[in-house]
């Protein structure tokens, strides 16, 4: 063997080490960057995306991501506009969060279209896994059933048993207050009335009254972000809750507890997917994230969002390419585990399934520091949490 | 039960008053518009962003600097208001001599930067600002309980309202105002100093804005949309009210707030479409604006 040959073989070799598994990936994150669910979701969940790709070190195993984003402004029409145009014209090969259960329906309808993947954190409709379940969708996060099963099951427990709700008249709102009525009726509630408010709103006040003349025990706040924490400013402001009725927010992240301020939030009972302050590992993911967020902790949309990007590298390293079927095929068979959720696994339908928690707000005195807010009254394991496989109607299921 | 329009006369009155409550907000910011249109024919859509400005202002104050509620409603107008007054000097007081749509453009940029820059140093989610001690609680009025703020929130933007319609209708300098912008060259002739008058006013009507927005504060949470949401509505009121017309914003701005909050009775859903739908009627039927005069 002269010297020519060696170093073309040697040539060779490292050519076939780097392209041992040479997959170049374009993941798009599509939220809202600029609306009411910004702080929740936006820049944060790609930061996040960002940091499970380092994490898997997906350069150094071949894996070249490139991760891109944009603005669907809570409007399905500006969603589907986007995922289109990514699929079709940059080669996009994944979308990632999309907030908003309407802009989130529509963009899995054009994935299904164009044999797609679609990681869901930030929606919260059960349709996604439901009536629309797609081959390339996958829910990670939360979903309506969930936070209902959670926050709705609580409350009826404690003696809260009729319900009033104040619902944002879109597909997620009217989710939410279906989901959480049928939980409230099961666990032996009732529901007195609803009233569907538009989204966003600035002015919850008359909604308020009139879920306070309905004489309800609970008014359950079946809206999100800006909208809810509006709605909790205004119950304290006309001394509703004073009065002896209760608030159940629906979903709350702990972005919107920042904002109420303790004083306000106090006492509140909320379901979440994940909280900072859990573990050794959550608490150490969530200061580096803080660390390039300006401070801001992570809300469970964003490692919602680490935890798939995380599960869905894996399946392309073990598939060794980035076809749609082959990896949800793989991710789906093989539980998922990361620093943030935990164990955990992707059903047939599409639904991730973990354990959830049931938390309450600290009062500011109980709260020892800043982003402190949250005690944990229990843990819903994973099976409990989320909507059996049989009831969704989801055509994936056999 | 005695039962008016299918709802109990409570609920009503309480629907009644809270609309009184919200007309009070659009009847501080379109009487800034119409203050600025009026006078200086500037279709100011940097309005919201000025209102925003204002409630962000009140935070800062109270978190770096300490001051308190009362000290931010004089000194936030006033500080928000200067930035008005350079804004006009530096950009808009070139724009007078073309056409209206060159100040509608500037002023939407200049909202949306300013919206941009509170947006990336705040967040969306708001900041807590809280009801000041002296006005927390409030009255049961026996249809309604009647928060102490929400009535402090319409004493003070009648009483603003009308000083303001006072001082430009009825006083010397209003007289030399309205003077100003029908020929400035024969006023400025009197020896009046017309284009000093045009910035304070400019300035005057961004510290309406910034009034509004420290009122509304406590109540809404601080957030950099807070504006954007509003000042669609608000040209909404202003054009139903005639551009320009300083009664007209006032009035309408509070008879608007009524009609919306008995939409939110009635026809929940229709709430944010409904000042729209009387917008179209009203141009349908009188272009100029219900007390506009046609030009």
């Amino acid at each position: 063997m002269n010297f020519k040959t060696l170093t073309l073989a040697g040539l060779a070799a490292m050519l076939m080490a780097g392209s041992a598994m040479a997959v170049d990936i374009k993941l798009g994150v599509l939220n809202d960057r600029s609306g009411i669910y910004a702080d929740l979701s936006g820049e944060g969940s790609v930061v996040a995306a960002r940091m499970a790709i380092e994490d898997f070190d997906a350069a150094g195993k071949g894996i070249n991501v490139e991760v891109i984003s944009a603005d669907h402004q809570n409007k399905p029409d500006v969603a589907s506009t986007i995922a289109r145009q990514w699929y079709d014209e940059e080669g996009v090969d994944v979308i990632v969060d999309v907030p908003t259960s309407s802009a989130a329906l529509a963009v899995n309808e054009i994935t299904r279209e164009k044999g797609k993947i679609f990681l869901n954190s930030g929606a919260a409709s059960t349709d996604l896994t439901g009536a629309q379940c797609a081959p390339g969708t996958a829910h990670w996060t939360y979903d309506t059933y969930a936070l209902a099963n959670g926050t709705g099951k609580a409350m009826v427990d404690s003696g809260y048993k009729n319900w009033y709700f104040l619902t944002a008249d879109y597909a997620f709102g009217h989710s939410l207050e279906e989901n959480t009525a049928k939980v409230v009726e099961a666990s032996g509630g009732t529901v007195v009335g609803s009233v569907r408010h538009p989204f966003p709103g600035t002015d919850f006040s008359s909604f308020l009254l009139q879920a306070q003349a309905s004489g309800a025990d609970v008014i359950g706040l079946a809206n999100a972000g800006g909208d809810t924490v509006n709605s909790i400013k205004q119950a304290a402001e006309f001394g509703i809750t004073q009065a002896g009725q209760a608030l159940a927010g629906l979903l709350i992240f702990i972005t919107d507890v920042h904002a109420l301020g303790l004083e306000t939030a106090q006492g509140l009972v909320l379901t979440e997917a994940f909280y900072w302050d859990l573990n050794d590992d959550t608490r150490a993911w969530s200061e580096r994230f803080s660390a390039e967020m300006g401070g801001s902790k992570p809300t469970m949309v964003h490692a919602g969002v680490y935890s798939a990007v995380t599960h869905y590298l894996k399946g392309v390293e073990a598939s060794g390419d980035k076809a749609t079927e082959g990896v949800m095929d793989w991710m789906k068979s093989n539980p998922s585990s990361d620093p943030v959720f935990g164990e955990g696994e992707l059903r047939a339908d599409g639904r991730h399934i973990h354990d959830m928690y049931l938390f309450q707000v600290k009062t500011p005195d109980e709260s020892t520091g800043e982003w402190d807010y949250y005690k944990l009254l229990a843990t819903i394991p994973a099976e409990a949490a989320f909507r059996p496989l049989e009831d969704g109607g989801c055509a994936l299921v056999e | 039960m005695f039962e008016l329009l299918g709802i109990p006369p409570q609920a009503l009155f309480g629907q009644l008053l809270l609309g009184l409550i919200n007309g009070s907000f659009y009847a501080l910011l379109s009487l800034g518009l119409a203050v600025i249109f009026g006078l200086l024919n500037i279709i100011n859509f940097s309005h919201g962003a000025q209102y925003m400005m204002g409630a962000f202002f009140a935070w800062m104050g109270l978190t770096y600097l300490g001051i308190p509620y009362w000290g931010a409603l004089i000194l936030v107008p006033i500080a928000v208001g200067a930035t008005g007054v350079l804004l006009e000097r530096l950009m808009i007081s070139r724009l007078y001599h073309l056409d209206h749509l060159y100040g509608l453009l500037l002023t939407f940029g200049l909202a949306l930067i300013l919206q941009g820059l509170f947006r990336n140093q705040f967040g969306v989610s708001g900041l807590p600002y809280s009801i000041p001690s002296q006005l927390s609680g409030g009255q049961n009025l026996g249809f309604m309980f009647l928060p102490n703020y929400r009535a402090w929130v319409v004493l003070a933007s009648l009483v603003v309202c009308f000083g303001t319609w006072f001082a430009i209708e009825r006083t010397r300098l209003g007289a030399y105002l309205r003077a100003a912008t029908e020929n400035p060259t024969l006023v400025g002739a009197f020896g009046i100093n017309v284009p000093r008058m045009i910035t304070l006013t400019y300035g005057f009507g961004v510290a309406l804005a910034a009034f509004a927005g420290v009122l509304a504060a406590p109540i809404y949470s601080v957030n950099p949309n807070m504006g954007a949401d509003l000042i669609i509505v608000v040209f909404a009121v202003v054009v139903i009210g005639g551009m320009g017309s300083i009664l007209g914003a006032i009035l309408t701005g509070f008879g608007l707030g009524i009609v919306e909050g008995l939409t939110k009775v009635f026809y929940p859903e229709a709430s944010s479409v409904a000042i729209f739908v009387i917008m179209a009627i009203v141009l349908l039927v009188k272009p100029a604006g219900l007390f506009g005069r046609a030009a």
